[in-house]
């Protein structure tokens, strides 16, 4: 063993100066772009010496509206990384017909799609949703903050440290070319040795320890803090979709981490779990990827119905048509989600009895999915629909979500999708779910919100060219597809010999250009409303005649959220109180108890980062060294009793005071 | 009405080949009527869902003082019922289709018809084809007659076809869309396949499994054939002098693209079996055999020398070859650069980047593609496996 000791592999384990591509223009291009913005950015903050005030009021926050922000700017940054992904793909797609080869070769296209698909679903829909989630669950149940804060900004930290290694494989090493759910054999060490399936692997780890902990912590929050008053049948439909949204996350959680646990001790230790020899049965994986991959869809979509739900009510003026059978469409989602992964791998050759079970219980999801789409509708009914850029939404969402739904029915046949299986006509169902679902759904909820968190609104015109070029993008991407893989068109390939397909496959190029422009208006919208913010301004913190609790503080919300904690007397509690002639409370105010601030979840989320990037390239003193500092840090953090404060009476009358007199300069 | 809408649809798209929806065979005929079945139901309510949106949109619009505001109006048992009651029947009524047609339709189930109203005639036995995936290309075994062909498959039109398939290394899924769904080739396993062609014709069969860097160009031939065709082709292959015995299937077996069609006059006996059980190298012990041992209570202590005998997985690492998936630094290639992954068949010149498929270093036992000084001898464990073993100090 020691006849080979070699230094340079005792201190860098396989790491490398060749590790960084900077032969390849693309990349080096691409990072000295990223480096010399990012420097910019470090610059500017050096500049305005705005280093401690991120440190004290973001990073250590345990505010779980700060929280929240940190999470959707998070998710904004890695759409930016996973949409260009996404241009790569279809450019090479629409490049690469008949004789032409396209600009990526097949190692480099296979890390592309593989990294659009886990950073899309993990580091851009996931923290989109927990932050949303994080910012609006608390203060429309009427509480001040989650039921475990440290937790909360620990968990935020993971999400970004996993974020953070994925990212880093873009110039240190590469990245795995194994699919975006690692299927072995083909992600094992055998076929696919080297690093790219360890960044995968660790990338997630890190940042699923932050999902299943914010599950648990959310689940805490609306169970045990509710406002007085507040029944579960009364609680907001969005606070019905986040709790099942994270039932789900608890439970489906542990089996991802379970089974790429499994593949690393395949990959790292030399066990045959998933692989050919000795007993491994790759078919398992299968199985256990797609027990945490299926329900992962509904803890998706489930909060944005409730953004659809909270968006419809609130700009119809209309209370939510039959909200218990909401609630039970939601609940029903959820259960039947853990009994429908089967439908993934049909093609595996289960055998008919099972293919037809899963089948049905795919197709039942439908059920209580068409009933949600129906209260949707009978709200409008009768309603007074103001078409502000959240509605919008709503309605570009309608007709693109039940066609998806058509499409996802008929994969769920199982015959059916024995000929489209894999196809890009798949491709194309999925997006049209998931974005025509998740991301519309979280885009009208950024337009909802935006005004809460910041004190104004977003400029309606950008919003609305955003909203116009996703969705006509959106069906220009994907109609295509639908067609292509009607020829029999499969996905993931990097070249396609038959010429017909070009002009196909160069719309959804064009369609991706377009969605481009979406996104490039949504930044220019928000840009654009910090400049114009004065102009559009909101004191009220009610700008949308809103119906639930969050819409009764001020915005942005002070740090305790209510000075008094609200008494619910009816379901749309805000919307009661407003009708009943609430008048809001300006005296007798109290100091507020309220957790501290702690830099402990930073820094165990950059020791685990650190350690992943240790065990990525086979460091092994490094990982050792992280390993003990993590338990060290984690056990001084037990130690640490200062954890509380109280906001001083005098605060929060100033607070209190100031709203007080903008309220009554505008009345 | 839905068949009229897809002929004018068809129509518009010109020259557009929509194969799953205009197969040639009748399983992939049955799935296809299935597809526009269940769309036809899902149509019912779609359609109304859509236009209501429209409407309620359209009609409840702010700026429309003649619509009825009804703010407190958020229940109806009747509309309820309805609601959930029209999702649920046309669930109801295609999940029978569901569990009707998964059955009929079963990959593993022997064909019972060749067409609509036309049995199976008694005296028909079924053409067996042993398909395996290779990286990547595929290899088609006729045990009936002794003979196999690379990239390229043939049948007799109306005769049922049994397939059974296998992988060599990674998963791949069988396709040929004109003539049945899919099925996975999965390593060490074997899975079945039905189906029957009932036009004569040259289609198009692929891998629809994503399986690593040659996976784009893992298509072949699928020539359906009149029964004298098929006699001529086997006769074709027959005259091919090349056997397929082990050696030329290890030849085979590493990793090379889009390959040209091949024909083997011979195929030497239990190959298939020695695929299927991962043994066909010298030395290695079949998995059919190691479940014989275990079955007997295992070897004892004497059982760890079959355990040398059965890595197979290992087989690219050890003999140099570069596995399917692999990355830096166990690629030897630098990260993302545009050298192509060893099997890649040259790229086009004129219209690929520069520069895509010239050798970096002086040519080696893989394609030239190592880098700049690397040790492409057998590569070690992965632990060591690094680009640049002459680079140490």
């Amino acid at each position: 063993m020691f006849s080979n000791l070699d230094l340079r592999q005792l201190v860098f384990g396989r790491l490398s100066l060749e590790a960084v591509p900077y032969h390849e223009p693309i990349l080096l291009w691409t990072f000295v772009a990223v480096a010399a913005g990012g420097v910019a950015l470090l610059g500017l903050v050096t500049w305005y010496g705005k280093w401690g005030y991120l440190w004290r009021e973001w990073f250590t926050s345990v505010d779980h509206k700060k929280i929240g922000i940190m999470y959707v700017v998070l998710a904004i940054v890695m759409l930016l990384r996973g949409f260009a992904d996404a241009i790569m793909m279809v450019t090479q797609k629409a490049l690469s017909v008949g004789a032409s080869e396209g600009y990526l070769p097949p190692h480099h296209y296979d890390q592309v799609f593989t990294a659009h698909g886990t950073i899309m679903i993990f580091f851009m829909a996931m923290p989109f949703v927990t932050g949303v989630m994080n910012y609006v669950m608390p203060l429309q149940i009427g509480a001040r903050d989650v039921a475990f804060p440290f937790l909360n900004n620990f968990s935020f930290w993971m999400t970004a440290g996993g974020a953070v290694l994925t990212m880093l494989s873009l110039f240190v090493g590469e990245f795995s070319r194994a699919t975006w759910l690692a299927y072995p054999p083909l992600s094992g060490a055998a076929y696919s040795p080297g690093v790219g399936v360890d960044y995968y692997i660790w990338g997630l780890q890190i940042a699923g320890v932050g999902s299943t902990l914010s599950g648990i912590n959310l689940i805490a929050t609306i169970v045990k803090m509710r406002a007085p008053g507040m029944t579960m049948m009364k609680l907001p439909v969005f606070c019905w979709t986040t709790l099942a949204s994270n039932a789900i996350i608890v439970t489906i959680f542990p089996v991802l981490t379970v089974a790429l646990a499994l593949l690393s001790l395949d990959r790292y230790v030399g066990t045959h779990f998933f692989t050919n020899d000795y007993g491994g049965n790759s078919m398992m994986y299968m199985n256990l990827i797609w027990i945490w991959g299926h329900p992962e869809v509904y803890v998706l979509v489930l909060p944005a119905f409730g953004i659809y739900s909270e968006v419809v009510s609130t700009f119809c003026s209309k209370r939510l048509f039959g909200y218990a059978s909401m609630v039970y469409a939601t609940a029903v989602i959820a259960l039947v989600s853990w009994l429908t992964w089967l439908h993934h791998f049909f093609t595996m050759g289960a055998g008919a009895n099972v293919n037809a079970f899963f089948g049905i219980t795919t197709m039942i999801i439908s059920i209580p999915t068409g009933a949600k789409v129906f209260n949707w509708l009978f709200t409008m009914y009768r309603g007074r629909i103001r078409f502000e850029v959240p509605m919008l939404w709503v309605m570009g969402f309608i007709p693109t979500f039940v066609i998806g739904g058509l499409t996802g029915v008929l994969l769920a046949v199982p015959p059916a999708d024995f000929v489209l299986h894999n196809s890009l006509f798949l491709v194309a169902h999925f997006h049209n779910v998931i974005i025509g679902g998740v991301v519309f759904g979280l885009l009208a909820g950024v337009n909802y919100w935006f005004p809460k968190a910041f004190g104004f609104k977003l400029d309606p015109f950008w919003g609305k060219v955003s909203f116009w070029c996703w969705l006509t993008g959106f069906w220009v991407v994907f109609t295509p597809l639908y067609v292509v893989g009607l020829m029999g068109v499969t996905r993931r390939t990097q070249h396609f010999d038959d010429p017909t397909l070009q002009p196909w496959l160069t719309v959804a190029a064009l369609g991706a250009f377009i969605i481009m422009a979406g996104i490039l208006a949504f930044v220019v919208q928000i840009l654009v409303s910090i400049l114009r913010r004065e102009r559009l301004r909101d004191v009220t913190g009610d700008p949308w005649g809103g119906r639930t609790l969050e819409w009764s503080t001020s915005s942005p919300p002070p740090p305790y959220n209510f000075a008094f904690t609200p008494v619910v007397h009816d379901l749309d509690a805000w919307w009661d109180m407003k009708r009943r002639g609430h008048e809001r409370p300006v005296e007798g105010y109290r100091p507020i108890h309220m957790p501290r601030n702690t830099s402990t979840g930073i820094v165990l989320a950059g020791i685990s980062t650190v350690l992943g990037f240790a065990l990525v390239w086979y460091i092994w003193w490094l990982a050792a060294l992280s390993f003990v500092g993590l338990i060290a840090v984690a056990l001084a953090h037990t130690y640490n009793y200062n954890r509380d404060y109280f906001i001083p009476v005098e605060d929060v009358v100033r607070f209190e005071s100031h709203r007080t007199a903008q309220l009554a300069a505008r009345a | 009405m839905r068949c009229l809408a897809l002929v004018a649809t068809s129509a518009l798209l010109g020259g557009c080949n929509l194969i799953v929806m205009d197969p040639a065979g009748d399983v992939a005929v049955q799935q296809r009527n299935l597809i526009l079945a269940s769309t036809a139901l899902m149509l019912l309510v779609i359609v109304p869902v859509i236009a209501l949106a429209f409407v309620f949109g359209w009609r409840y619009r702010a700026s429309n003082p003649d619509a009825t505001y009804d703010p407190d109006w958020h229940h109806s048992t009747q509309l309820e019922v309805v609601i959930w009651t029209v999702p649920l029947l046309i669930i109801i009524a295609l999940g029978a289709m569901t569990w009707i047609s998964t059955h009929t339709l079963d990959p593993y189930r022997t064909l019972s018809r060749l067409a609509p109203r036309k049995p199976v005639p008694a005296d028909v036995t079924p053409l067996t084809v042993e398909v395996v995936a290779l990286d990547w290309k595929w290899l088609f075994l006729y045990p009936d007659y002794g003979i196999a062909s690379v990239n390229e498959m043939a049948a007799p039109a109306n005769r049922p076809i049994a397939f059974k398939l296998t992988s060599t290394s990674v998963w791949n899924t069988f396709y040929v869309p004109a003539l049945a769904g899919m099925i996975y080739a999965m390593p060490g396993m074997e899975t079945k396949l039905h189906a029957v062609m009932n036009k004569e014709g040259e289609f198009r069969g692929l891998s629809a499994h994503y399986s690593g860097s040659g996976f784009s160009r893992m298509n072949f031939g699928f020539r359906s054939l009149s029964e004298q065709g098929f006699d001529a082709w086997v006769a074709k292959a027959k005259e091919a002098q090349t056997p397929l015995n082990r050696e030329a299937f290890l030849k085979l077996e590493k990793p090379s693209e889009a390959e040209p069609i091949r024909y083997y006059g011979s195929v030497e006996d239990g190959l298939y079996a020695a695929i299927l059980g991962m043994c066909v190298a010298p030395n290695l012990m079949c998995a059919s055999e190691i479940h014989h041992i275990d079955r007997q209570g295992g070897a004892g202590p004497e059982g760890a020398a079959s355990r040398e005998r059965l890595d197979y997985d290992n087989r690219r690492l050890r003999s140099g070859d570069e596995p399917s998936g692999a990355t830096f630094p166990a690629s030897g290639r630098p990260p993302m650069g545009s050298v192509q992954p060893e099997g890649m068949m040259p790229r086009d010149q004129h219209l690929s980047r520069e520069g895509v498929n010239e050798p970096k270093t002086e040519p080696d036992q893989g394609q030239g593609n190592a880098l700049p000084g690397a040790d492409r001898g057998p590569a070690p464990a992965q632990l060591n496996n690094r680009p640049s073993e002459r680079h140490q100090h």
